[in-house]
C-alpha cells in the first residue's frame, strides 16, 4: 500500500485511541468511554473487507494494548479487535445496506469485542473483575459505542473508501 | 477451486463494465450477501496471521513475568503517546473545567452545608490540639529523619484514564523519570492514598490506583492501629469500594472507622499513615470466623486531577520538589 494512505490510517488509529485515553473520560459513565478504536475497526471491515479489517484491528488493538496507561497483558485488545474486525468484514455486504445495519453491527461487535476480552482477563487471571459488574461494563460500553457510531461510522467508511488503492490488488 | 478462479477472472471484467472512470474496483461481493458468504480469498492468510500475531503477544507477555520482551515496546510506545496525551488533555483543560463546573454544583452545596457542620465541630476540637500537635511534630520529624524518605512531593496532573472497558483502574500523570519518579513511588492528593507508579517513562508515568482488583495495600484501622490487607474490587465512579482483611480474626472494625496507610520498608511501594478511607460497612460469612470491612474512599477517583508523587527528599528534576517538614503529607500543597 502506498506509504501516505497508510499514514493516514495510521494517523486516524492514533487519533482515536488517544482520544478515548485523554479526552473521553470527561464523559465517562463508571469510568466506561465510547471505544473510538472499536468503531475505526468495524468502519475499515466494512469498508474495505477482513483482510485490511484484520490489518487495523491488530494496529489499534496493539495500541490500546501498549499506551499509557494500559497495564493488562499485551496482546488482549489486539486479539478482541481482530476477531470483531474478521467478523464485520463478513457480514459487510449486509452491513452497507442501511445505516440501521450499520448500526446493528456496530453494537454486536462492540458486545463480542469487550465480552473477548473480559473472558481472555479470566483466562489469563488478569485485572478480572466480578461478573455483575462485567456485564454492566459490556452494557454500558455496548450503549456508548451505538452513540458515537452514527456520527463517526459513515465518515470513516468514506475515508477508508477514499484510501482504497486505486490499482487491482490481485 | 474451479469457482475461486472463475471469480478472479470475472472480476475485471466487471470492473471494466461499471467502474473504470472511478479507478478502483467494485466491491468485490457487490450483490451477494449473507454471513459467510466472503469466504475463501487470499484474504483468510492475513487474517489467520493477525489471529495468530495476537495469540503470540498475549502469550509471550504472559508467560515471561517480571521481563518481558513487551515491556521495551511499551516503554517505545509510553514514550510517544505519552506527550501526545498530556498536549491534549493540557489544550482541553479549559473545556474539562467548564464541564466539571457544571456537573459539580450540586455537589459543592451539599458540600457547603455538610462542611459548616463539621467545621463548628472541629473548632471545640482544635482547642486541644496545640499539645497535641507539638508531640506528634516531634515524633514526626523523627520518623522521617531516621528513613530519610520524609514526605517529599512531586505534583503532577492526571492526563489520561484507562478505559474501564480495559478492566484496569490505571491513569497516565504527566510526570517522568524527568521530575525524578521511579517504579513503585507512592502517589495521593489532598483527600488521601491514589496509588502507586506501576511504570514510568521519561515524561509521564502510569498509577496503578487502589480500586484496581490487582492492588493490595497493607492498611491499619485508626481507632485500634490493627493491621489488614486491602483489596479494591475494580469499580470507580460512587461505587469505589475496598475490601479490608484483618489479620486478627477477633477484631471487629468499628463503622466510620478511618484507614491509614501502614507502609513498608523504606516507603515501598505505600509510605505509613496516609489516610485512605473510612469503615462503611462490616460483614462475616457465617464459614468465617474474619470479619470483613468494605472501605470507603476519601478520594473521588472519578474527578481526579492534581495529584502529588512521594519522592525522596533529595530528589533533583525538573519540577519544583515539595518538602512537606514535618507535617501530613495531606496538608502541605
Amino acid at each position: 500500500m502506498n506509504l501516505s494512505r497508510t499514514g493516514v490510517v495510521g494517523f486516524v488509529i492514533v487519533v482515536a485511541v488517544i482520544l478515548q485515553v485523554a479526552v473521553f473520560n470527561l464523559f465517562s459513565v463508571n469510568g466506561v468511554v465510547p471505544n473510538l478504536a472499536l468503531v475505526v475497526v468495524v468502519a475499515a471491515a466494512i469498508a474495505r473487507g477482513p483482510q485490511f479489517g484484520a490489518v487495523v484491528g491488530f494496529s489499534a488493538g496493539l495500541l490500546l494494548d501498549l499506551a499509557p496507561p494500559a497495564d493488562h497483558v499485551a496482546g488482549r485488545w489486539a486479539l478482541a479487535l481482530v476477531l470483531v474486525a474478521i467478523l464485520a468484514g463478513r457480514v459487510r455486504a449486509d452491513a452497507r445496506r442501511s445505516p440501521i445495519a450499520g448500526l446493528a453491527t456496530v453494537a454486536i461487535c462492540s458486545f463480542i469485542a469487550t465480552s473477548v476480552f473480559a473472558l481472555s482477563g479470566v483466562v489469563l487471571n488478569d485485572h478480572a473483575l466480578p461478573d455483575g459488574e462485567m456485564m454492566q461494563v459490556i452494557g454500558i460500553a455496548l450503549l456508548w459505542d451505538v452513540v458515537v457510531a452514527p456520527v463517526i461510522l459513515p465518515g470513516l467508511m468514506a475515508l477508508f473508501e477514499r484510501t482504497r488503492p486505486a490499482e487491482l490488488a490481485y | 477451486m474451479a469457482r475461486k478462479r472463475l471469480r478472479h477472472r470475472m472480476r475485471p471484467r466487471m470492473g471494466n463494465v461499471k467502474g473504470p472512470s472511478l479507478g478502483r474496483p467494485l466491491s468485490d461481493d457487490s450483490g451477494r450477501t449473507g454471513f459467510g458468504r466472503d469466504r475463501g480469498h487470499s484474504s483468510s492468510a492475513v487474517v489467520g496471521l493477525m489471529v495468530a500475531a495476537a495469540l503470540s503477544v498475549i502469550t509471550v507477555d504472559a508467560a515471561s513475568g517480571e521481563d518481558s520482551p513487551v515491556d521495551p515496546a511499551r516503554a517505545a510506545v509510553g514514550n510517544i503517546v505519552g506527550p501526545i496525551e498530556t498536549g491534549t488533555a493540557t489544550a482541553l483543560r479549559p473545556f474539562r473545567e467548564t464541564f466539571a463546573y457544571f456537573s459539580s454544583n450540586d455537589d459543592l452545596r451539599a458540600d457547603v452545608a455538610r462542611l459548616s457542620a463539621q467545621n463548628s465541630k472541629l473548632r471545640s476540637e482544635v482547642e486541644q490540639a496545640p499539645l497535641d500537635r507539638n508531640r506528634l511534630a516531634e515524633l514526626d520529624g523523627l520518623t522521617s529523619n531516621a528513613n530519610q524518605t520524609g514526605y517529599a512531593l512531586v505534583a503532577a496532573r492526571v492526563v489520561g484514564m484507562g478505559p474501564m472497558q480495559s478492566f484496569s483502574r490505571t491513569v497516565t500523570i504527566d510526570a517522568g523519570t524527568s521530575s525524578g519518579i521511579r517504579q513503585d513511588m507512592t502517589v495521593l492528593n489532598n483527600d488521601g492514598l491514589v496509588g502507586r507508579v506501576i511504570s514510568v517513562t521519561r515524561s509521564t508515568a502510569n498509577v496503578l490506583l487502589i480500586l484496581d482488583t490487582d492492588s493490595v495495600v497493607g492498611a491499619r484501622l485508626g481507632s485500634n492501629l490493627e493491621i489488614g490487607f486491602l483489596r479494591g474490587r475494580g469499580v470507580t465512579g460512587d461505587r469505589g469500594r475496598m475490601d479490608l482483611d484483618l489479620v486478627d480474626n477477633s477484631v471487629t472494625p468499628a463503622k466510620g472507622d478511618v484507614v491509614v496507610t501502614w507502609g513498608s520498608q523504606n516507603g515501598v511501594p505505600y509510605v505509613a499513615g496516609i489516610p485512605i478511607g473510612k469503615v462503611e460497612s462490616v460483614y462475616s460469612t457465617p464459614r468465617e470466623l474474619a470479619k470483613h470491612a468494605v472501605i470507603d474512599p476519601f478520594v473521588d477517583f472519578t474527578s481526579l486531577d492534581v495529584v502529588g508523587v512521594v519522592v525522596p527528599r533529595k530528589t533533583q528534576g525538573d519540577r519544583l520538589v515539595i518538602n512537606g517538614l514535618a507535617q501530613k503529607p495531606g496538608g502541605d500543597r
